[in-house]
Formats: structure tokens, C-alpha cells, sequence
């Protein structure tokens, strides 16, 4: 048996946790862990520009392959430079195993150089945090770690390393648990058979169903089942930012995003249902607007993994806690498709087509006669979407873009849709799509992005030149923070506090060349479809298209705060209320 | 009022842990006492807390998903008893002292130290009645009071103890 130090055993135990990728970045308390990665080749360290990145990274890559994401940064500021890149994660039900180097243990509670207390400042953001207090604990806690990381309802998981731990000068017996005891965990399962039964009682009454889809279909591998169910039912299915592509956006049963920006036929459905069946998706106060006027006329059913979000805000008639790929399964054995009443569904449905074409979404803003002078930001979206054939990768900052991308990329496919939901990091984009490309090389990879989100991360440009990450950036650039901007327009007098800074931009082009990256300014929409066939065509190069966008649109539609799901307004001019 | 208890791994950082649930939702814990059990890897926590019931439902679930705690029983759902400790220091005499303790029941008494002109007295009651006992007591004679917070307990077969470990093999 080959005797490891801390430090060895730490990276011996990534590596038998098939840890392949580990983002992140040197410093002094981590020096004796990136002694260890440095002799051996099992797992690879990225070198990323920032620690906000390096766990964005993470978080990218588990995103879109479903395993554990990595992170590996120094005590002190390498630590709260990750807190950010943490909370995102923690917000998303994101797997991820942070190790933090932290000064050595005889001198935590000194002040000592770069010391912060990194399992204080992260516990209101992870599921669960560990100090190491001896070497030999290592393999059992990383081991601890990813389980917890990975099962029930995902999360971020802290491992604080004091430098002493990892003295290469302290050998001992290295073993990685098969399996461990934890009293005190135990991840999911189905639920009781009753409770099922309730459920499918209330399924099989419903005239207006609504299936309402969340981020926890993608992280529980449910969505074969969903599309099942929603064929069993021929219910319309709407999915939460979070939940894009958990059913396909291109089913002829699903009714768009819902929410504060979801698509008007989607809303007005959930004010209208009599029935509600949640999935893996928590009632978030984006998707809810007001909760005391919250679809009153609905029965609820809620299948969520976390029994704490269960009733956290709308309160339901029937909950199912549990693996939701277990739960859907009992649910398609029990529902019987004769008790189904198809004659009120069907009616139901034509009832959303008619909203649909009332107020629904336009797809096809690319036709000649939306020309305009201006490039509207949609049209930027649905050139993206032709150009991938809908098959892409799509990371997003934060803003109108993300809004944007959401509304009109249709995801047909869980995990391509990649985005900071809970959170709402700016920043966020580049650097989940450097996570993603590193899993997925030979697919595109696109980060949508505002020029003020971007600027965020802009560093990692960087990154992508040192592992040569042909991402390719779609730069909505609209010279203003856009989505701010929207508020003040339509909330306060159109008086725009600290969002202008048009005469302070960088040339991307300039920029993304000096990192030996392509630049493309597109300010004309008849050469946008060109110019985008050819962004996405240059599969070995990293490509930042700066596309000037229309300064004054809008996203739409957009519920009115503090009232229900049908008051929406639906352009500029129009309301529903 | 809730009257909540935990049973939680003893290691550091638990306890802040749960702490946390209750400050990062501005919830205030009215008390809260903690020690190990006759498993000394395992502590048990009492806590009172004064919310709605959907708030101490939503705090129930909370504290189940925290992964260091393996038990939890709202005991004010079961039956239970409960009771406190107290300690005070007053300045009396000790003979004034017998005499408080005579006509302090249905709080237990005793002198436990007694030192230059000042006696310290210990309290066993339940909460209201260790309130009403200090209450009743002469302000300017009564100089400092310490208490356990509520303890207790589910009566006959209502146990607060750990389910059989998990093992998880992956």
C-alpha cells in the first residue's frame, strides 16, 4: 500500500472519485494540494484567472454532464473570490465539491496572512462544510463530500484544508471507502403509495392541467417520464427558467416559459388551471407573482426531492416528496388513461392556442418585412438558433439577454440550457461555457452575453487562450445595463441612474484579438444570419461577436408586480389588466 | 411557542449550523440549552421558539436537512414534560433566604453558596413558575439570574433517539 500525504491523498481521492477536471487557482496556504497535482496525471488542473471562475467553471461543467463539478482555490481571498461562484451554485441545486486551502491550524483565530474563516463565511450557502482536523480523515470526508454533493437535492459542499493537513512530510496508509456511514443522511427514494394514489386521483379529474416543470426534472434524469405523462394526459407542460429543456420546447404540448418573463399563453394558463402539478420546481417568487393571488381556482400538486420546499410558499393538496424519476414512475403505473377526460383537456388546450395567438411569442422576426434599422436583440437569438440547428450548448449572464435566450432558443434536450437562475450572477457566462466545452468538445458552445455582464468575467479570455476553448460569444450589446435600464424606464420616469457608460466600452473585436480569440461587429441586420453561420462555423476558434442591438427594447411579456398570473403587460403600449 | 429538540453530531460548527437557520430568517431563539448525551457523539438541543405554526413548520423541515442533525421532535406535538433551572444571587441573609424558598412553590429550592453578604440560590420549575418566582422577588435584593432555558422531554414511548445508520454505497 502506497503511503500519501494529506496533500497526495486529497488529489489521489479526486482521482478515485473519477475527478477528471479540477478548476481553480494556486496560493500559499494551497501550495503542498498543487505540489500533489503536479505529480501525478490523473487529474487535470485548469488554470482559470479568477476564483469566481474557477467555480462558475465547475458549475458549468456539472450543469451540463450531471457529475460533480470540482474547485480547488487558496484560503483568504482565494476563498471569498469563490463565495459568489459558491451561492450561484447553492441557489441552483448545483453538485459541486469546493476545497479551500486554509492557513495553517495552529494559527486560525490569529488573523493570520490570507486567513478567513471560509466554513463561517460559506455555511449559509452550502449543504454542508467540512474542516479538515486530521490527514488520515481526508479520503473518508472527500468521500463524504461527493455523496452528499450529488444526492437528494444537489449542492455545493465546502472541504476547508489547513496547510498542516497536507504536510508532505506526514505519511500514512491511504484507503478510499467503498461505502460510509452517515447517520444522519439518507438521499430520497419514492414516495407512499397513498400519497400516489392522491395524486393520480387528481390527475385523472383535472379539465385544465397544467404540468409545471422545474430545474429538478434535469437534475433528476425525469424527463423521458414527464414527456409520458404529458402524453398519457395531452397536457400542455411549461418549464421554469430552470427547467428549459426538461420537455422539449418544439412539443406540440408545451406552452413556453412561465414567470415574470414567461411566454402570455403559459401565464394565463396557470391563472386559469384547476389543476397544478409542480415538478422539481419550488414555486420560486419569479413564477409565482403574488402568492396570495396565486391560481386560486387550482388544485396543487407538488413532487419536489426537498421536503423543505414543500409548502416554503404556495400551499398544495397533495405533496409528493422524493426522487422525482421514482415518483413519476409510480405515477405511470397507477394513472389510468380511460379516466382521463380528453373531451375537457382538448378543449383546455385549444383554449392556450388562442392565447398563444393573441399574445404569443413571434419566432419569426427573421422574415424581411421586421427589418428594421436597428437589430432587435430577438432576432440576434432566433440567428443562433438557425445557425446551431436549436443543438447548441447555451450559457447566459444575467439580464435582458438571458430573458431573451430563454424565450426564444427552444431547448429540446435537458442540460443545454445553462444560466444562473436563483442567483442571478453576472459573470456567469464565459466561464460556465469554458466548464461545458471542457465536457463536451466537439459540440458548440455558445455564451449569450450583454456588454455589461461580460465585462464581469472578461478575463477568462484569457483562460480560453491557454486551453484553446473555441466558445463562441454572443455579445447582445445594447450600450446600457439593459434589464436595469427596462425597470427605470417603466418604473421610474425613464430617470437612468449609473447604467450609461457607452463612451467607456472597449472594442471587443480589439479585445478578443488580443488574446489571439476572432472579433466580429455585426451592426446590420441584413448581414446577421451571415455573419452568425459564420461565428458558429469556425469550430477552432474561439469567436466573440459583438452584435449592436437595439438600445430601447424591451422584454415582454412581463407580470405586473403584486398581481396575479394573467396581469401582464405585453409590450409598451399594452396590459392585460 | 415551540418547544423544539435536536439530536445532532457532537463536532464544531454543528451547532452554529442550526443557529444559522433560525438568524439567516431573522428568527429569534427565546432559549436554548445544549449538551452531550450518554452518546458522546451526539448532542442534544432544547430550543423554545416563539413564530406562527407555518413558521415553525417551514423551521421543522429546515433543521431535518441539515446534515448533521439526526433527529428532530417538536415536542410541543407530543407529550411531554419540560422544566428549568435557574440560578440567582441575591443580597440577604441566609435566614431570608430559607424563608423564600419556604413559600416559593411550587418552584423547588435551594441554597447553594453563601458567601460574604450575599446567597445564591437554585430553582427548579417550569418556565412560568421560575418567571413568577422572579418576579415576585425584591428588586433591589435580586442583583443577577442565570437560566438553563426550557429542557424537556416525550413522555413513555416518544423517544429522541437516532434511527439505525445509513450506509450509502455508491
Amino acid at each position: 500500500m502506497k503511503k500519501e500525504s494529506g496533500g497526495s491523498a486529497l488529489i489521489r481521492a479526486l482521482a478515485d472519485e473519477n475527478v477528471d477536471l479540477l478548476f481553480g487557482y494556486p496560493g500559499g496556504a494551497a501550495l503542498h494540494i498543487y505540489d500533489a497535482i503536479y505529480q501525478q496525471d490523473k487529474v487535470q488542473h485548469i488554470l482559470v484567472r479568477h476564483e469566481q471562475a474557477a467555480v462558475h467553471a465547475a458549475d458549468g461543467y456539472a450543469r451540463a454532464t450531471g457529475k460533480v463539478g470540482t474547485v480547488l482555490v487558496t484560503s483568504g481571498p482565494g476563498a471569498t473570490n469563490a463565495i459568489t461562484g459558491i451561492a450561484t451554485a447553492y441557489m441552483d441545486s448545483i453538485p459541486l465539491v469546493v476545497i479551500s486551502g486554509q492557513v495553517a491550524s495552529h494559527l486560525i483565530g490569529t488573523d493570520a496572512f490570507q486567513e478567513t474563516d471560509m466554513m463561517g463565511i460559506s455555511r449559509p450557502i452550502v449543504k454542508h462544510s467540512f474542516l479538515i482536523q486530521s490527514p488520515e480523515e481526508i479520503p473518508e470526508v472527500v468521500k463524504k463530500a461527493f455523496i452528499i454533493a450529488k444526492t437528494g437535492k444537489p449542492g455545493p459542499v465546502v472541504i476547508d484544508v489547513p496547510k498542516d493537513m497536507t504536510d508532505p512530510n506526514h505519511l500514512f496508509d491511504y484507503q478510499y471507502p467503498k461505502d460510509i456511514k452517515m447517520r444522519s443522511y439518507s438521499a430520497p427514494s419514492e414516495e407512499e403509495e397513498s400519497n400516489v394514489d392522491e395524486a393520480v386521483s387528481l390527475l385523472e379529474k383535472a379539465k385544465k392541467p397544467v404540468l409545471y416543470a422545474g430545474g429538478g426534472i434535469i437534475q433528476g434524469n425525469a424527463s423521458e417520464e414527464l414527456k409520458k405523462l404529458a402524453k398519457i394526459m395531452n397536457a400542455p407542460v411549461t418549464n421554469t427558467l430552470m427547467g428549459l429543456g426538461a420537455f422539449p420546447a418544439t412539443h406540440e404540448n408545451f406552452i413556453g416559459m412561465l414567470g415574470m418573463h414567461g411566454t402570455y399563453e403559459a401565464n394565463m394558463a396557470m391563472h386559469e388551471a384547476d389543476l397544478i402539478f409542480a415538478l422539481g420546481s419550488r414555486f420560486d417568487d419569479r413564477t409565482t407573482n403574488n402568492p396570495q393571488k396565486y391560481s386560486l381556482n387550482a388544485k396543487k400538486i407538488h413532487l419536489d426531492c426537498d421536503y423543505g420546499s414543500i409548502e416554503k410558499i404556495i400551499n398544495v393538496d397533495v405533496s409528493l416528496n422524493g426522487d422525482a424519476k421514482k415518483i413519476l414512475n409510480q405515477i405511470l403505473n397507477k394513472i389510468d388513461p380511460k379516466n382521463i377526460d380528453k373531451a375537457s383537456i382538448d378543449l383546455w388546450n385549444n383554449e392556450i392556442l388562442n392565447w398563444r395567438e393573441t399574445h404569443g411569442l413571434n419566432h419569426d422576426l427573421l422574415d424581411k418585412k421586421f427589418h428594421q434599422k436597428q437589430i432587435l436583440p430577438q432576432q440576434v437569438i432566433q440567428s443562433l438558433y438557425k445557425s446551431t440547428n436549436g443543438k447548441a450548448f447555451i450559457t447566459s449572464d444575467v439580464g435582458q439577454h438571458q430573458m431573451f435566450a430563454a424565450q426564444y432558443y427552444k431547448f429540446d434536450e435537458p442540460r443545454k440550457w445553462i444560466n444562473s437562475g436563483g442567483l442571478g450572477t453576472m459573470g456567469f457566462g464565459l466561464p460556465s461555457a469554458m466548464g461545458v466545452k471542457f465536457a463536451f468538445p466537439d459540440e458548440d458552445v455558445v455564451c449569450v452575453t450583454g456588454e455589461g455582464s461580460i465585462q464581469m468575467c472578461i478575463q477568462e479570455l484569457s483562460t480560453c487562450m491557454q486551453y484553446g476553448l473555441p466558445v463562441k460569444i454572443i455579445n447582445l450589446n445594447n450600450r446600457a445595463l439593459g434589464m436595469v435600464k427596462q425597470w427605470q424606464d417603466m418604473q421610474y420616469g425613464g430617470r437612468y441612474s449609473s447604467i450609461l457608460y457607452e463612451d467607456s466600452l472597449p472594442d471587443f473585436v480589439k479585445l478578443a484579438e488580443s488574446y489571439g480569440h476572432v472579433g466580429m461587429k455585426v451592426e446590420d441586420i441584413s448581414e446577421l444570419e451571415e455573419r452568425m453561420d459564420e461565428c458558429i462555423s469556425m469550430k477552432d476558434k474561439l469567436v466573440f461577436m459583438d452584435v449592436y442591438v437595439d438600445p430601447d427594447e424591451h422584454v415582454y411579456p412581463m407580470l405586473e408586480a403584486g398581481g396575479n398570473m394573467s396581469e401582464m403587460r405585453v409590450s409598451k403600449t399594452k396590459k392585460t389588466f | 411557542m415551540s418547544h423544539i429538540s435536536i439530536l445532532m453530531e457532537n463536532q464544531p460548527g454543528a451547532l452554529s449550523r442550526v443557529v444559522g437557520l433560525f438568524s439567516q430568517r431573522g428568527y429569534n431563539i427565546d432559549s436554548l440549552s445544549v449538551a452531550p448525551t450518554n452518546d458522546s457523539s451526539l448532542s442534544r438541543l432544547t430550543m423554545v421558539v416563539k413564530e406562527e405554526e407555518s413558521v415553525i413548520s417551514q423551521i421543522l423541515k429546515q433543521l431535518n436537512k441539515v446534515i448533521d442533525v439526526v433527529e428532530v421532535q417538536n415536542l410541543s406535538d407530543i407529550e411531554s414534560v419540560s422544566l428549568e433551572i435557574a440560578i440567582v444571587k441575591l443580597k440577604i441573609t441566609e435566614k431570608e433566604a430559607k424563608k423564600i424558598i419556604e413559600s416559593a412553590f411550587p418552584v423547588v429550592g435551594e441554597i447553594i453558596n453563601h458567601k460574604d453578604e450575599f446567597v445564591m440560590i437554585k430553582l427548579i420549575g417550569s418556565n412560568h413558575e421560575v418567571d413568577d418566582f422572579l418576579l415576585s422577588l425584591n428588586k433591589q435584593k435580586f442583583l443577577e439570574v442565570t437560566r438553563s432555558g426550557l429542557l424537556g422531554m416525550g413522555t413513555g414511548e416518544n423517544f429522541l433517539i437516532s434511527e439505525s445508520e445509513t450506509t450509502i454505497e455508491y
